[in-house]
């Protein structure tokens, strides 16, 4: 059944486009080049420093940031975060080079795992930033469980500020060059989850994270 | 769902009376209209983008073929399973066997006008699956039992109000037995409500606002993170999307990120835009074992060889709707189907059928504020004059139109008699009026809502006459 609906429709197409055959194999290899190296379209033009940039759009989003030092740094920026929301200090962390070498306070327990319904804070690193629009990109792994992103009602999120990119098409190169190419789910994050479903009011914190906040270690 | 679109005229005239109705189109259309257009004024490349969008959907369409078998051969590749249908009650069929196959009893999903369209959550229902959509929105007007009243604001019909009493009836089996009333409360409420349903489901099903062929991925773009919780939590993920969603590369993805967000919401980017390919990795920790992807023609490949073709660049973001006078007088459902404003005015007699919906591409001034609007530069108004041409042509045309028709087209031929007629009347409106006339004889429909300029002066045919003598 499924391979002569799909031979149907696949006829119908060929049929609407005034063709009973396969494509012409010289057109097949253009259309080939085309899908392997296909250079950016337009993109938008800005002059700010990528990083001023990526900071004030995500915090037009109503997501909050704060700048740090060094790795050294961002246990104490996590513990004033969580000070700050009065937030437990239980929290579920995801692993990379990078996490791994926070030295956590005493008072933390921290798990490596992926979030369930009872997790209220997560802690991430992502992929890369998109400084156009104040985007963080992450990926799922075997250390990055996607449901750390979207369980716990706040999401932390460590970056590099090497790892920030003007444009989402120079996101895309590092991407394609992964092992393994792309991961299963590559998450676009623009601030917090929100709704304005209910008579179009922006409530924020719909089925996913309430906030989001991201730390930038600073390159210098 | 079924249509109704036929009964187009009672349900247009019920929504222009039903003042709760009114009241909610009113608030949500200036929101729209405004965030979009703030949103459009702060990014110069925009008409760029738009150009380049356009260009890049032309290409697709015109090698579509080719993409959906490289799409398709992606897919594969990462593990994932695609399936093709050529109508709704085919689709339906596929979904409902992964489901059965995967064991499942419990449904999430995420928002999709391809769900819509293939009416997949009866077809679940029926077959003794629990479904539950989880967008805040499609939630509510599944409590209600209602279609979407709009493609990207499902219950932008309800009053908080209304959505307060659907709460109240429906929540008590989950414990909660008082009223929540501010948007925050409700909000909360269905949060903690769905949270159980993400994390028990054994399917998810979504749509797709795009794959991309290059890499055999399915794009969603939400802002819940909904969308994200009910394809990564399950055991299995479907995919419900249509033919024409496919673009070759990442790269032409991102000229239609940069025009959907903006167009819609006046977002630049909406909080989630994920990019989902194939099931879980071996070691990944969520993610679903199965991903299945359901392809659905449903009269597109007709249209792709006929004078519509244009259409099927449409990426559903619903600028026409909130820009559309009539849509923001009657609302969504009177258009009786899935699709609502001027691209369902489009699209629902091309799925449906003509005769169906026949009044749909009448309920149209042409003003032409949709095709401005479109991101996608998508003639609107000349596909809606194409069905009304059809529609002559298939003798669907009443009887009364078709008389009044043959005469105005017997004197517009004759220019010196339709001027001879004419001037007594223009003459007779403009008496005793100043400018405007509140109520017309034998036009009582057209001035019960608006007034009625009455002519000032001269015919603009005299005065170009004089201006001839003059020079």
């Amino acid at each position: 059944m499924s391979d002569s609906a799909r031979n149907a429709v696949l006829d119908s197409v060929r049929k609407a486009l005034g063709r009973d055959c396969e494509l012409d194999a010289s057109i097949e290899t253009a259309l080939d080049g085309r899908l392997n190296d296909s250079g950016p379209h337009v993109l938008p033009v800005f002059d700010e420093p990528p990083l001023e940039r990526f900071v004030d759009k995500l915090e037009t989003v109503h997501a909050t940031t704060v700048r740090v030092a060094g790795v050294a740094d961002i246990a104490a920026a996590i513990d004033s975060y969580i000070g700050a929301h009065r937030l437990p200090t239980n929290i579920v962390v995801a692993r990379s080079a990078l996490l791994d070498n926070i030295d956590w306070p005493a008072a933390f327990h921290v798990e490596h795992r992926g979030a369930t319904v009872d997790d209220v804070v997560s802690v991430t690193e992502a992929l890369a930033g998109i400084a156009e629009t104040g985007t963080l990109v992450c990926g799922s792994s075997e250390s990055h469980p996607t449901s750390l992103n979207f369980l716990p009602e706040n999401h932390v999120v460590v970056i590099s500020e090497s790892r920030l990119y003007k444009h989402m098409e120079e996101v895309w190169q590092e991407l394609r060059r992964l092992p393994g190419g792309l991961p299963r789910a590559v998450n676009l994050i623009t601030g917090p989850s929100k709704t304005a479903d209910v008579e179009q009011t922006i409530q924020y914190g719909a089925h996913g994270p309430r906030r989001l906040h991201v730390i930038i270690i600073e390159q210098h | 769902m079924q249509s109704v679109a036929h009964e187009f005229k009672a349900h247009a005239r019920r929504a222009l009376q039903d003042t709760t109705l009114q009241h909610a189109l009113a608030r949500a259309k200036g929101g729209f209209i405004d965030q979009r257009r703030t949103a459009i004024e702060a990014l110069p490349e925009f008409d760029e983008l738009r150009a380049c969008a356009k260009q890049i959907k032309n290409h697709t369409l015109a090698h579509l073929d080719y993409y959906l078998e490289r799409y398709e051969a992606q897919v594969k590749a990462d593990g994932g399973q695609v399936h093709w249908a050529r109508g709704p009650e085919e689709a339906r069929r596929i979904v409902i066997d992964i489901c059965r196959a995967a064991g499942a009893r419990r449904i999430t999903k995420g928002k999709s006008m391809v769900g819509e369209e293939i009416a997949i959550n009866p077809a679940l229902e029926a077959a003794g699956f629990e479904a539950i959509e989880t967008d805040l929105g499609e939630y509510i007007i599944q409590l209600a039992k209602e279609p979407p009243s709009h493609i990207i604001a499902p219950a932008v019909h309800k009053t908080r109000g209304e959505i307060t009493e659907l709460f109240y009836a429906h929540h008590r089996s989950h414990g909660i037995n008082e009223r929540v009333s501010d948007v925050a409360s409700i909000v909360n409420e269905a949060r903690s409500v769905l949270r159980e349903a993400f994390v028990t489901a054994d399917v998810g099903i979504t749509g797709a606002n795009f794959l991309v062929a290059q890499t055999g991925s399915s794009i969603l773009v939400t802002n819940e993170g909904n969308g994200d919780l009910t394809c990564s939590l399950p055991r299995v993920h479907i995919v419900t999307a249509s033919i024409e969603k496919v673009v070759p590369t990442l790269e032409d993805l991102a000229v239609f990120l940069r025009l959907l967000g903006r167009s819609a919401t006046g977002q630049e980017m909406s909080s989630y835009t994920s990019i989902f390919t194939g099931p879980k990795r071996n070691a990944d920790l969520d993610g679903p074992a199965e991903y299945h992807v359901v392809l659905l023609d449903h009269g597109r490949s007709a249209m792709l060889g006929n004078e519509f073709r244009e259409m099927l660049r449409c990426i559903r973001c619903g600028a026409c709707l909130n820009h559309c006078p009539v849509y923001g007088s009657i609302g969504g459902h009177s258009y009786g189907w899935v699709y609502s404003g001027p691209m369902g005015a489009v699209l629902t007699p091309l799925m449906v059928g003509l005769r169906e919906a026949a009044d749909l591409p009448n309920a149209c001034t042409l003003n032409g504020r949709c095709q401005e609007v479109c991101p996608m530069g998508i003639p609107l108004p000349t596909m809606l004059r194409r069905l009304r041409m059809r529609e002559f042509e298939q003798n669907l045309t009443g009887a009364r139109s078709r008389w009044l028709l043959s005469i105005w087209a017997f004197l517009a031929k004759r220019p010196r008699l339709y001027q001879t007629l004419l001037r007594p009347f223009v003459r007779l409106l403009a008496i005793g009026s100043r400018g405007t006339r509140r109520s017309l004889p034998l036009a009582r429909g057209w001035t019960q809502s608006r007034d009625f300029p009455t002519p000032q002066g001269r015919t603009f045919q005299s005065l170009y006459r004089a201006r001839q003598r003059k020079q």
